[in-house]
């Protein structure tokens, strides 16, 4: 047994490849699918590593340590990038000092996202370096070679990952650590401050950075032909390259792209120079298709590809093999197993509530989009990461008639992360929108991340925590209570009396998450049927721990946590505790 | 090693620990010096949603992922899911499926039926189904959770890994506080 071998998330492995390149400095906010890079980030003492508020200032913060002379880091979602456009754009100007890397985890097929975006096009609309790994070594080996590249060049490198990369175990054999010498801070406004007259200058370097970029892509190792058949020819990269070699074999040559921007150009000729019929294999846009039909190349690529979710080897099989693997399925109605709330979860009923109040309900982006899902159905709208109040606003505004049945939820990582500017604006700007803040103690979606809420650092250590009753009225709201969702009447009231509220309101419907290690389950409670008369009042709030047998409820004690919400809905005392009692 | 890839599928319902078992896999594969892909799934779907983890493993694997037709065995956490992927399975292929149902929410609401039949469906379509309560025993194992190590017990008499490498990778990948109770429940699977 070779001991040093490991079977490493892309993510992990990626961690492992920041601490071999003697990275210092990790800050990142957490999204699916790139979270575990900074949670495995962490492990290793030599790092200091943090979650930030949001990923721009994140961003920002792995900027500042890179011009201050240590190798940093930054690591988001897709959408994330979105939200450190902003400093990338101006970063990729300013260059670096020590090395500055940026993952950005793409998600094909939408496996946990609102869109499926293809962050490929950052790097040209930046002119920030790509480098695209296909398996978890890559995942190592790219991360040490991207610091390199990004001292070379004098810019930040980005990492492109996607959801098969990040979320799958490969084989890895790890390095060692190799320290690297701070570099000296050299005061140089030229470079670091970037106004018009300095800027300018800094374009004009950035466009020759991109030339020397090119001539290295064209002769780096990253990019490659293998050849065998050369019938067909396939150029691909990341997770790709692995479809294609699955569906293909040797019955196929490749041109394998470890960097996508910037694109190789002479490379890339005499690839489509040595095969017959050439296809671009690449999910979501048609980045590298574009790029070779520009050359005046000939490939396959969107004509027989979807702009679509994300790739397979079956759907690579089929589009150029035209072959498909026989397989069997049953004679049943199979239905469907959409994600739910948990049992236990706190944001289950205060959804029930707003579904009772018939009000507007602007959501966002977390768990709690699940309360949009049958049968709770409350929610509207789901955009982006604070949406949900900046909307309202905006809602509430077009007809002030909309405010006394309109409210906006979000969680309070997702508050600290972009609610809290729109907050400010309702409060600037006189709206009279009713804003609930679903605080439970955590960042849930992603899998339990510490943020400026829960007195917790990444690493667990106790730190200052933002008091939300505080801010909301620093910032102008007069109106803001806090209530335990799981008692439905208090909810309910609280709701009633902030959308009566003249004036802008905020409701904190705090109660920590149903799966944090620090909440103990209590007893499972369990119906009387002679009590039940089967009229499913407790089955409106969609627990999973409920079920229907033989008209009657039946809870499933290893599920059920004993919340005591499906005990507040029935009106004959069916569902009572293991103790007899039905009260809470 | 030049050997052809094996695809092992595991399907479940999120919060079952479908997660655990891959890993264990995992483990025990890369021990033996295969070449091992393991693709998760994180984020909403373990949300009480149908998950499903690919494990491959043999002399060299590309895709980390398993397309219709492919699977050469599938380890079903839930009956219903066991339906729902056998798309995936191989002709010829085996499924070890654990005989649990959990509703899921269509039928809790009432806008669906569980089908009642499945695993007479499957053997009726040909498949080759080993059908097994692995929820009881798990609980004879000390918890309902063990679940996961029931069935990767019963998948692990199916394939040609010494006794000895199992119990390495469940010891490298569960706590020591449960170690005990998962080997139990681990070789109550391997009797079957």
């Amino acid at each position: 047994m070779n001991m040093s071998k490991q079977l490493l998330l892309g993510n992990e492995a990626l961690a492992r490849g920041l601490w071999e390149a003697g990275c210092k400095f990790v800050s990142s906010y957490p999204g699916t699918p790139s979270t575990e890079i900074t949670e495995s980030a962490a492990a290793y003492a030599e790092m200091e590593c943090e979650w930030a508020p949001n990923e721009k200032v994140a961003l920002e913060g792995a900027h500042g340590a890179c011009i201050s002379g240590v190798r940093a880091f930054s690591g988001m979602k897709h959408v994330g990038l979105n939200v450190a456009a902003d400093p990338l754009f101006t970063a990729s100007y300013t260059g670096v000092n020590a090395g500055l890397v940026i993952a950005v985890a793409d998600d094909p097929g939408m496996h946990s996202s609102q869109n499926e975006q293809d962050s490929r096009h950052f790097a040209r609309a930046s002119k920030t370096m790509m480098l695209e790994p296909s398996d978890s070594q890559e995942c190592l080996d790219f991360a040490k070679l991207a610091f390199e590249l990004s001292e070379r060049f004098d810019t930040p490198v980005l990492l492109r990952l996607s959801t098969r990369i990040s979320h799958a175990r490969s084989v890895v054999t790890p390095g060692e650590r190799v320290e690297v010498p701070e570099k000296p801070y050299i005061k140089d406004p030229g470079k670091y401050v970037m106004m018009p007259a300095m800027a300018r200058g800094r374009h004009t370097v950035v466009e020759k950075r991109i030339l020397a970029q090119k001539a290295w892509a064209e002769q780096s190792g990253l990019n490659r032909a293998e050849y065998h058949d050369k019938k067909i020819g396939v150029i691909c990269s990341g997770i790709n390259y692995q479809y294609a070699r699955e569906a293909l074999g040797e019955r196929a040559s490749y041109f394998k792209l470890g960097c996508v921007y910037p694109l190789p150009e002479q490379a890339l000729r005499d690839f489509c120079g040595q095969c017959e019929t050439v296809y671009v294999a690449e999910d979501l846009d048609d980045y590298i298709e574009g790029h070779c039909k520009a050359l005046g190349l000939e490939v396959h690529g969107k004509d027989v590809f979807s702009l679509e979710g994300e790739f397979s080897q079956a759907i690579l099989r089929k589009a150029i093999l035209g072959e498909e693997y026989p397989c069997r399925s049953l004679p049943l109605e199979i239905p469907g197993r959409p994600p739910v709330l948990c049992p236990g979860c706190p944001h289950r009923s205060l959804f029930y509530a707003l579904k009772k109040q018939k009000v507007f309900v602007s959501g966002d982006i977390g768990c709690y989009t699940l309360g949009a899902l049958a049968p709770l159905s409350a929610m509207d709208t789901t955009v982006c990461m604070g949406a949900s109040v900046s909307g309202l606003h905006g809602r509430n505004k077009a007809n002030p008639d909309n405010a006394a049945k309109s409210v906006a939820v979000l969680g309070d990582s997702t508050f600290i992360h972009s609610g809290i500017t729109g907050l400010i604006n309702i409060a600037y700007n006189k709206s009279d929108s009713v804003v609930v803040i679903l605080d439970n103690s955590i960042t849930g979606m992603t899998g339990h991340q510490q943020n400026p809420t829960t007195g917790l650092t990444l690493q667990g250590d106790p730190t200052a925590a933002v008091d939300l009753e505080a801010l909301c009225r620093a910032v102008g709201i007069n109106q803001v209570t806090v209530v335990d969702p799981d008692d439905m009447a208090a909810t309910e009231r609280a709701l009633q009396e902030a959308l009566a509220f003249e004036g802008p309101a905020v409701v904190i419907s705090r109660r920590p998450c149903a799966l944090l290690k620090s909440v103990k389950a209590k007893p499972a409670l369990r119906t009387d049927s002679a009590r039940c008369t089967g009229c499913k009042m407790c089955m409106r709030v969609g627990c999973p721990a409920l079920s229907l047998k033989n008209g009657k409820t039946e809870i499933n004690a290893t599920q059920c946590v004993g919340c005591g919400v499906c005990r507040q809905l029935c009106r004959f005392g069916a569902i009572t505790n293991p103790e007899g009692g039905q009260a809470s | 090693m030049s050997e052809k890839t094996k695809s092992i599928l595991i399907v479940g319902v999120g919060g079952q620990g479908t997660l655990l078992a891959s890993r264990i896999l995992g483990a025990a594969l890369l021990s033996r010096d295969y070449d091992v892909k393991v693709s998760e799934v994180h984020g909403m779907s373990q949300r009480g949603g149908s998950v499903v983890t690919y494990v491959k493993y043999g002399g060299q694997v590309a895709s980390p992922i398993i397309e219709k037709g492919e699977a050469d065995v599938m380890l079903a956490f839930e009956t219903l899911e066991a339906a729902r992927w056998l798309p995936m399975l191989r002709p010829g292929g085996k499924v070890v499926v654990n005989t649990q149902r959990i509703d899921p929410m269509p039928v809790i609401t009432g806008a669906a039926a569980y089908p009642e039949n499945v695993l007479e469906a499957l053997e009726a379509a040909g498949v080759d189904v080993l059908a097994m309560d692995a929820l009881s025993m798990a609980q004879s194992a000390g918890s309902a959770k063990a679940v996961n190590l029931v069935l990767l017990g019963a998948l692990a008499r199916r394939m040609d890994l010494p006794p000895e490498v199992w119990q390495k990778a469940i010891e490298a990948c569960v706590k020591p506080q449960f170690a005990e109770m998962n080997r139990k429940a681990f070789e109550l699977g391997y009797e079957r």
